[in-house]
């Protein structure tokens, strides 16, 4: 039976599709941060319900708020790229047309979480 | 790709609405109202960052009725997209496969998303709204 297969499948990994495992694994990896992420993050949103710009900012600031809202941003970011990508996938085939919001779907995504992440730092830093 | 004519056979029309198919299309319903939604997010992250001027305007947006609707939609999809994901991610492990705990999961998801949206929802209700 192996004797039929072509050894480069072995070697590469990467399976029939070409593309391996690496959109399945990055997306349960995020999935399982997100779910320690997500409960942290309304937990802290809950917190600051009430209060003033100044106390928020300051929540923010704070290394352990700052270093888990880094984290969150990239992963539910990341998270959802890969999952409207299977969105695109599914319902748009026009080649032209999917190719275009695939790369705008990347781009949005970085783009914010380059943002994200320059306002906590921002924040953290500045204060 | 789709250019001809072709008659489909009919399945919206016709499939029963069994939860396992509406857990699976809220799953994907959820998940991009959250990847919508996480721009207002985003949104206070920045202004939280520019100036107390910027950041009260998203939060008198999140406060008008507008917001609270899309503030409520985005909780409720984040509680039930969390929940039916940890389903997801039981069954990557190749757990609950029976038919019968495929429609126990779902419903627990359902149930478990109603339940965190009444407890977020409480709490911020008590804590005087979107404040």
């Amino acid at each position: 039976m192996n004797s039929m297969r072509n050894p480069m499948k072995h070697a590469t990994g990467l399976g029939s599709a070409k593309h391996g495992v690496a959109h399945f694994m990055i997306q349960r990896i995020t999935a399982v941060a997100l779910v320690l992420l997500s409960i942290w993050f309304m937990v802290l949103v809950l917190g600051l319900l009430g209060s003033d710009y100044a106390t928020a900012r300051a929540a923010v600031a704070q290394p352990f708020n700052a270093i888990l809202m880094i984290a969150f941003l990239i992963a539910a970011f990341w998270h959802a790229q890969l999952g409207l990508q299977v969105v695109i996938e599914d319902y748009v085939h026009t080649p032209w047309i999917e190719m275009a919001l695939q790369i705008i779907i990347k781009l949005a995504c970085a783009l914010a979480v380059v943002a994200g992440v320059l306002a906590v730092l921002r924040i953290t830093l500045g204060s | 790709m789709a250019s001809t004519q072709r008659p489909l056979s009919p399945h919206l029309s016709i499939y029963h609405w069994y939860i396992n198919m509406i857990s699976s299309i809220l799953h994907r319903a959820t998940g991009i109202a959250l990847a919508a939604g996480s721009l207002l997010l985003l949104a206070g992250l920045l202004t939280l960052a520019a100036g107390e001027t910027q950041f009260e305007a998203v939060r008198a947006f999140c406060n008008s009725w507008l917001g609270l609707i899309l503030l409520f939609g985005w909780t409720w999809s984040l509680a039930y997209h969390l929940c039916n994901g940890i389903r997801h991610l039981l069954q990557d492990t190749g757990l609950g496969f029976r038919i019968d705990q495929i429609i126990r999961n779902s419903w627990l998801a359902v149930i478990g998303s109603i339940v965190l949206t009444v407890i977020v929802w409480g709490w911020a209700l008590a804590a005087g709204g979107v404040a």
